[in-house]
């Protein structure tokens, strides 16, 4: 992903001297540079380092804005004041989530999509579900298909929305209201199941290393089956509903089987533990049979009231 | 055949709401010791799997701890709102 190179702005200086760690595998991270640049500014602050060059630069390219200086005064100050609180929202921001950890997920691209949308709709075939990792980071998207990302399930849930409402309006029930129902419905829908998660997780010390966001991609990959079977809904009457249902359900279960279970039960191959905590694979496996349970319940449910 | 469980993101922050009053109100001394779940009933087990129920006790203890303040705000707000709205 190249950002556009202006004049002013020597991004391959910086690209450069970014150190070379796993930053290097994501896209330039423009959060992690130095504060005062930023690589859009066509108007840059006074008190910039590398300032005074550019402003001449900047000051040529458009003198006739800049021939007042009440105005050249004023237009630097908002300049500054817009840094600042530029600034201030990444801060508050970055305290609540992590930015970075965020734009882990979304670092995809078209052949990843692609493959992933191949396996949640036919898992079959796919031999190795480890996901990789690379000094002890994992891999992002792009160079492991078996890692979770966010791109997938938000792209998904949009246009989920976007059916239910193409597909209310068919049945001439649409109205606005019910569009924004059906999607804080989905919404509240997944909140419940990642908190349902996340407390089964922690009643049972789950030692995994699946973040909240990790809950959040796994449990958004459904409506890519919800999508599927609600088309087949909508071009081949029930019959093909009904089908489409089964067919995404058992792929969809088969798909959270495996992928959860390379992170729920990492022992449960070495059988060293004594008999006190034999009920522990048991219930680690409940939890994820009970995931993959719970897909298919949720989808008719969201779904069957769109198909007559 | 309408979908009836509309839920809405307000119906949810009630849900929670009241989950949270009813974690809060469960008593240490009056209630908790008396069936067992109390909090000098949970140093036990010192071995890496502390067990569901020591898990659960921990996490009632950390959320009464943990929002008894924010909760008085919550509810204050909530009473003014309900009593204004209806």
């Amino acid at each position: 992903m190249d950002l556009p190179h202006h004049g002013y702005r020597a991004t391959k200086q910086r690209a450069r001297a970014a150190p070379p760690t796993a930053d290097s595998v994501l896209f330039e991270d423009t959060s992690s540079a130095t504060p005062a640049m930023n690589s859009q500014g066509y108007y840059t602050p006074g008190y910039n380092m590398a300032g005074p060059p550019n402003d001449m630069q900047g000051g040529g390219g458009v003198n006739n804005l800049f021939t007042d200086p009440m105005a050249n005064a004023a237009m630097m100050y908002g300049s500054s004041l817009a840094n600042q609180g530029k600034d201030m929202v990444n801060k508050e921001i970055s305290r609540f989530m992590s930015v970075n950890k965020l734009k882990y997920f979304f670092a995809v691209d078209t052949r990843y999509v692609l493959k992933k949308l191949m396996i949640l709709m036919f898992p079959y075939t796919h031999q190795d579900w480890e996901v990789r990792y690379h000094r002890d980071t994992p891999l992002t998207p792009r160079q492991d298909v078996n890692a979770p990302d966010l791109y997938i399930p938000t792209m998904a849930f949009i246009t989920y929305i976007l059916l239910a409402g193409m597909a209310l309006g068919i049945q001439k029930r649409f109205s606005p209201e019910v569009l924004g129902l059906c999607a804080s419905t989905a919404l509240v829908w997944i909140i419940i199941e990642v908190l349902v998660m996340l407390l089964s997780l922690y009643l049972l010390t789950v030692h995994s290393d699946l973040s909240t966001f990790d809950l959040i991609a796994y449990s958004g990959y459904k409506y890519v089956g919800m999508i599927f079977t609600v088309l087949c809904g909508l071009l081949f009457g029930s019959d093909g509903y009904y089908v489409a249902l089964a067919w995404s359900s058992c792929a969809l279960m088969f798909f959270i089987v495996r992928s959860l279970k390379m992170k729920i039960l990492p022992s449960l191959s070495s059988d060293s533990m004594g008999t006190g905590s034999s009920a522990k694979p048991q219930l680690r496996l409940y939890i994820t049979v009970a995931t993959a349970v719970f897909q298919p319940i949720i989808i008719y449910w969201l779904t069957s009231h769109l198909v007559r | 055949r309408r979908d009836n469980m509309a839920f809405t993101l307000y119906s949810l922050i009630q849900a929670a709401i009241l989950c949270v009053n009813a974690v809060a109100v469960l008593h240490e001394e009056r209630f908790l010791s008396k069936i067992g779940w109390g909090v000098d009933q949970s140093v036990g087990g010192f071995g890496d799997e502390p067990g569901i129920k020591v898990q659960l006790m921990n996490l009632v203890r950390s959320v009464r701890t943990v929002m008894r303040v924010p909760l008085i705000a919550v509810n204050s707000v909530c009473i003014v709102l309900l009593l204004l709205f209806g």
